[in-house]
């Protein structure tokens, strides 16, 4: 979650414990819900009638400070206490460590609208389901400084990811062996991205990752389920590789209540570009993110997925390697509309018989 | 390997000479008291006292006796000057840092008494170093005035449980604010820091806790760069005593083991934080 967000949700429901980020041009959101079961104690708090649940946003690195040392909070600790405290304004984490030692950390926190990203599963005409490891595996042999792939079903069920390589139709491509359920037809390829934290996550975890697609300019959703943990994470795509086409941003991220100008009414095409590396790289340009990869042993209670994102603004990696001018367009503030769509100098893998327009 | 060095020409004898064959046992103590650039060196019959202060509000002491010298004589009651430390560490590690079994540098060291440079001798594997440090004269230490008679509270603790905690505290927070209380939290460590308050609670029956003698609930604040340094020592140490007077003065006291099994102890003495206002619990 630390990938996508500077800012971590907290949200009680009866359902679970929900952990939630976005990034900020909203072009990317996951959540982390943890069941009731999950927890030793689980207490949502008394809610009337008319109240929620409390909810409430902590910064990302106030939270992830607490659980800096993942080795030792194996060794030491025995379990966490979470306590929200609105009328002392205060989130508190206690930690019981052995040697009846604890440790309390009380973190400041705000007040925050629910946040929602929209999307439905249902409505997704295709389906991948496969073992994390497959996917990590069919990435790993992409450059280190891939900013894309593109995911593509084609006849007879063969899912192939792409790469392009500079500007030209240079493309390594890869098939994983089998993909246990494309539960559609297959569509017209669009680039998706391969979160690589999500990948280490559910290798860790072992639990088989789903990518629910539709058409390029739809959201791709990542999901991982499990008795006690359902994460979702949700990516806009490219719309279009051809045509500066007008897609309505409505499948898109959106913060309930959501203030209209954050959203792109009027773009023309977004695109969140991922990193596919598995290494930490310093090089590269990435203004947002850093790019890590750290393996969890075990799936931890308190642990957030990472994801590997990145997002530029043309403007502002001058010194991006041209491989790389093509990938990300935000939507909303970011994109200028007169500006020549670095899509289009981007081959296209397979043509849209009927190009969305 | 001992080696003995020439006697000085003149036939005068050293005001300090000494000895050891393995010169880590001597620059490890130096490295947890090594957070300013001067050290105050004292020698006495019973051994050398290294000190290191900073800001008059904090004072460190590393100590080792005679006894862990193969050879140790002072001549007058004692021999006292300043140095750089940062030089002397840098000679004493000459033959590098990194400690491969069965090999140590062996250590000789002569000072012939006041305006006189600081000699060492330094072998290891059939090379000599010979290094020629100036000294100085010797600045007035703080004194803490900090004898047991004095002490409110005091706590003895397994160094193992707090390595960790300071190796993490919050430096976002200019404070790290130690409360010692014969009543609950016992002893806590509280941090102040941009993301918010971090208190961490030892319980007096912890396994942890070696003794503790608690007469009255206190809590004092110290500038936490001041003590941050202090880290270096706790890491070295198996065990460390904290003790506080009715001024909120702390010491700490860490006990360390050399690779002879040999103990000696280096000490930090911090005076409380001026502007103390109510704790945030």
């Amino acid at each position: 979650l630390s990938r996508i967000g500077d800012e971590l949700y907290l949200e009680p429901t009866e359902g679970g414990l929900s952990l939630r980020a976005v990034n900020s041009s909203r072009s990317a959101f996951a959540s982390f819900l943890f069941a009731p079961l999950f927890f030793q104690l689980y207490e949502p708090g008394s809610t009337g009638p008319d109240t929620e649940l409390f909810r409430c946003k902590v910064h990302m690195k106030s939270f992830l400070g607490i659980f800096r040392s993942l080795p030792s909070l194996e060794k030491s600790v025995g379990k966490c206490l979470i306590l929200l405290k609105p009328r002392a304004s205060r989130l508190v984490l206690q930690l019981h460590c052995k040697y009846g030692v604890t440790k309390t950390h009380n973190l400041a926190f705000q007040e925050c609208e629910r946040l929602q990203a929209v999307f439905d599963t249902q409505r997704c005409a295709s389906r991948l389901c496969a073992p994390a490891r497959v996917l990590a595996e069919a990435v790993v042999h992409f450059p280190l400084t891939l900013a894309e792939v593109t995911l593509g079903t084609g006849p007879g069920g063969k899912i192939g990811l792409r790469n392009y390589v500079e500007e030209e139709a240079g493309e390594s491509c890869r098939s994983p062996p089998k993909p246990p359920s494309a539960g559609s037809p297959p569509g017209p390829p669009h680039p998706p991205l391969c979160p690589q934290g999500l990948l280490s996550f559910a290798e860790a975890s072992n639990l088989p990752l789903t990518i629910h697609f539709d058409e390029p300019g739809r959201p791709v959703i990542f999901t991982l389920d499990d008795t006690v943990l359902e994460v979702h994470l949700v990516l806009a795509t490219l719309s279009d590789l051809e045509s500066n086409s007008q897609s309505p941003s409505t499948n898109g991220v959106s913060h309930l209540p959501a203030p209209s100008d954050d959203f792109p009414d009027d773009l023309e095409s977004y695109m969140v570009a991922m990193e596919t590396s598995e290494a930490g790289l310093e090089g590269p340009p990435s203004p947002t993110f850093p790019l890590r990869t750290p393996r969890p042993a075990k799936s931890q209670p308190e642990e957030k997925e990472e994801e590997e994102e990145e997002e530029e603004e043309e403007g502002a990696v001058p010194g991006t390697p041209p491989h790389k001018k093509f990938r990300s367009l935000f939507f909303g503030s970011v994109m200028t509309p007169g500006r020549p769509d670095p899509a289009t100098s981007q081959e296209v893998l397979a043509e849209d018989s009927d190009g969305e327009s | 390997m001992p080696f003995s060095a020439p006697p000085p020409a003149s036939g005068e004898r050293y005001a300090l000479s000494a000895s050891l064959d393995n010169a880590r046992h001597l620059s490890s103590l130096l490295r947890a008291v090594h957070f300013q650039d001067h050290a105050t060196c004292l020698a006495t019959a019973s051994g050398l006292r290294v000190t290191v202060e900073d800001a008059k509000c904090i004072q460190a002491n590393a100590f080792i006796q005679a006894e862990i010298f193969q050879e140790f004589s002072v001549q007058e009651e004692s021999v006292m000057f300043r140095i750089s430390l940062s030089v002397l560490l840098d000679c004493l590690t000459i033959f590098g840092t990194s400690s491969l079994p069965g090999t140590s540098t062996a250590l000789r060291m002569c000072y012939r008494g006041y305006g006189y440079p600081l000699m060492l001798f330094l072998e290891e594997g059939g090379v000599v170093t010979v290094c020629k440090i100036n000294t100085q004269e010797p600045d007035e230490l703080l004194d803490f005035d900090f004898c047991s008679t004095k002490v409110v509270n005091k706590i003895i603790l397994q160094s193992e449980g707090l390595r960790e905690a300071f190796a993490e505290l919050d430096m976002t927070s200019e404070v790290l604010q130690i409360t010692m209380s014969p009543d609950k939290p016992y002893f806590r460590l509280s941090t102040f820091g941009n993301a918010g308050s971090a208190h961490l609670d030892y319980p007096r029956d912890s396994d942890l806790m070696e003794a503790f003698h608690c007469t009255q609930t206190q809590t004092n604040r110290y500038k936490i760069s001041l003590l941050k340094p202090s880290t270096k020592a706790l890491a070295l140490s198996c065990k460390v005593s904290i003790r506080t007077d009715a001024q909120g003065f702390l010491s700490l006291q860490y006990m360390i083991r050399n690779e002879d099994g040999q103990i000696c102890f280096v000490e930090y003495y911090c005076c409380p934080d001026e502007n103390i206002s109510e704790a945030e619990l």
